[in-house]
């Protein structure tokens, strides 16, 4: 992964504190996952430099924004970034129309800046351009902030849990234009959340904080399989595998994708060979058996070697698989584990009884 | 009707109250922007300061501006020495004290309004390439547009109705310091009623009209509201 940032912050309050050190990637999506308290909002505001930390070293696509050593301090405004709050933030005296412009008019010479027309076509805007802001739902408010902070072209996205003031319907009616953004730009993006489904939606590169702590930071397919992190533990636990579509089953209204390392059936796709998939499979959803089961009437039923056992004190064993390439979380009962004898290395079958598609 | 003398009190009301007007938003926007958004410890004590002559009567005011501006007085001696003379019964010191005076009619709208300007839609404009000096201008100003309306209009309302601070500041000089409600004290004095009744008839239209374009117009809140 090339290296677009590097952030480090140090910073002490009171009741809280921050200490990271972190290289994101110059693409797609990272999501800085945590509680609330956790720091996350804190370390995305120290990069846009609404905190100021104590001790800090930033840079961003070789240029630097924040050194402690030499007090360089760049002021948000001459930041090359795009910020994306909780609650949209648009000016309430400007239409739509003007509240995109308002940047742009800000940028020298223009150069370089996406074109606003595809922006506003990507978020689905066009016909509010003319609006004020005070006539615009929440998830309109919060799509035309997301424009009005793309249109920049900044070097980094900032977006503060953009969907987490939104009800459940409106957070669905963003996510297609999350994902088109992930699918479209290049532009890199670090996404503040704490909600799982965000994380299995969205998510290229993952860190964990804890504490103002980095507790745990990787690619999104390794980071899932960890039972050792906060993630792996929470009851809405799941594993994202990238798949392909390889055959369609058409008297079983079946098909049959291809991941790393072994091939699942779903429910039939309407796509074409070869399209590829992003699915989720939640722990509770796996279970383990030692024999392959031929008598069982769920599907999917794959070989694999135990790779990780964490117990969370509270009846729940959290196993870690190796399947192929792949990696698959389980949630059994701790009951399960012990009289299974599951042990590290063992060879098992995984059911899996539930398959979500992401897109 | 109206005489001569009369007009010409009135045009020099209008006069201080709009250069008064113009001076306040000048001092009392930073003061307001800075009331409104300060932690600091002085915060208290600042708003005491500015709203001081909302509760003393103007006379109490008048009467420290005179010794104070007077030719013992520590700002006499300094417009003395910068060859100004002294300010009391000139145009100028009646300008000064209408300022000191209205002060307050002029912040107070200004900081209810700057106080309800969230943090956050500042930062909107930073992260939008805006520095400081360039969102308050556009994002501020056109926020606050109801405060600056309201202060303006307080600010210059607030100075034309003036009378005690005006006669121990200002006195009563013809075409020099007397406004229209020292003007029409002169007339009560000497029993002219039907001039008094021009005057005074005009200056409760001027004011009801005033207040009748905030309250409805443009909607502002009660009065009573904004001085919370």
């Amino acid at each position: 992964m090339t290296t677009a940032i590097t952030a480090r912050f140090k910073l002490d309050y009171q009741a809280f504190h921050l200490d990271v050190d972190l290289s994101l990637p110059n693409s797609g999506i990272t999501v800085l996952f945590g509680e609330s308290g956790s720091g996350k909002t804190t370390f995305l505001r120290c990069i846009a430099g609404l905190e100021r930390a104590p001790q800090a070293y930033l840079e961003v696509n070789q240029q630097v924004w924040q050194d402690s050593t030499s007090g360089l301090f760049l002021p948000t405004y001459r930041r090359a970034l795009g910020y994306v709050f909780q609650d949209a933030q648009l000016f309430p005296h400007l239409t739509v129309a003007d509240n995109l412009a308002f940047g742009l008019k800000r940028i020298k010479n223009n150069v370089g800046t996406t074109d606003l027309k595809t922006v506003v076509e990507l978020l689905g805007i066009g016909a509010l351009l003319k609006r004020l802001p005070e006539r615009l739902s929440g998830g309109e408010r919060q799509r035309v902030a997301i424009a009005r902070a793309l249109v920049l072209n900044p070097d980094i996205l900032l977006m503060d849990e953009p969907l987490a003031s939104l009800d459940a319907k409106r957070k669905q009616e963003i996510m297609p234009f999350l994902k088109r953004l992930h699918q479209e730009l290049t532009i890199p993006m670090l996404y503040v959340t704490h909600d799982q489904q965000e994380v299995a939606q969205l998510a290229d590169t993952l860190i964990i904080l804890s504490n103002g702590e980095v507790q745990a930071f990787g690619a999104i397919e390794e980071m899932q399989n960890r039972v050792d992190i906060s993630l792996a533990q929470e009851r809405d636990a799941a594993t994202v595998w990238q798949a392909t579509i390889a055959e369609h089953e058409s008297n079983y209204h079946l098909t049959r994708v291809d991941f790393l390392g072994g091939s699942i059936s779903l429910p039939t796709i309407a796509a074409n060979i070869g399209t590829p998939l992003r699915i989720q499979i939640y722990a509770r959803d796996v279970s383990i058996t030692l024999e392959p089961s031929m008598a069982s009437s769920i599907l999917n039923v794959l070989a694999a070697t135990i790779t990780d056992i964490t117990d969370d004190n509270q009846g729940r064993s959290s196993i870690s698989l190796q399947i192929g390439n792949q990696t698959l979380l389980a949630h059994i009962t701790h009951k399960s584990a012990v009289l299974l004898k599951l042990q590290l290395g063992m060879k098992v079958y995984a059911q899996i009884k539930g398959i979500s598609i992401l897109n | 009707m109206l005489s001569t003398a009369d007009i010409n009190t009135l045009i020099l009301t209008f006069k201080v109250a709009g250069l008064a007007t113009i001076l306040m938003l000048l001092i009392g926007t930073p003061l307001a922007w800075w009331l409104a958004r300060t932690h600091s410890a002085w915060k208290g004590f600042i708003n005491t300061i500015v709203s001081l002559p909302l509760v003393l009567p103007p006379t109490v005011l008048g009467f420290y501006l005179l010794i104070l501006m007077g030719p013992t007085g520590i700002v006499g001696k300094i417009t003395t020495s910068l060859g100004l003379g002294t300010l009391p019964f000139t145009f100028s010191g009646l300008v000064v004290a209408s300022v000191l005076y209205s002060m307050p009619f002029v912040v107070q709208p200004l900081q209810s309004v700057f106080s309800t300007i969230a943090e956050q839609c500042l930062e909107a404009a930073a992260t939008l390439r805006a520095g400081p000096i360039d969102s308050f201008f556009h994002v501020v100003v056109p926020m606050a547009k109801s405060g600056f309306l309201t202060a303006s209009i307080l600010g210059f309302a607030h100075t034309v109705g003036e009378f005690g601070i005006v006669l121990m500041v200002g006195g009563n000089i013809p075409d020099k310091t007397r406004v229209v409600s020292v003007q029409i004290y002169n007339h009560v004095e000497a029993q002219e009623y039907t001039e008094a009744h021009w005057l005074a008839g005009g200056l409760v239209l001027f004011s009801f009209i005033i207040l009748l374009s905030l309250y409805t117009a443009l909607k502002v809140q009660p009065l009573t509201h904004q001085l919370k």
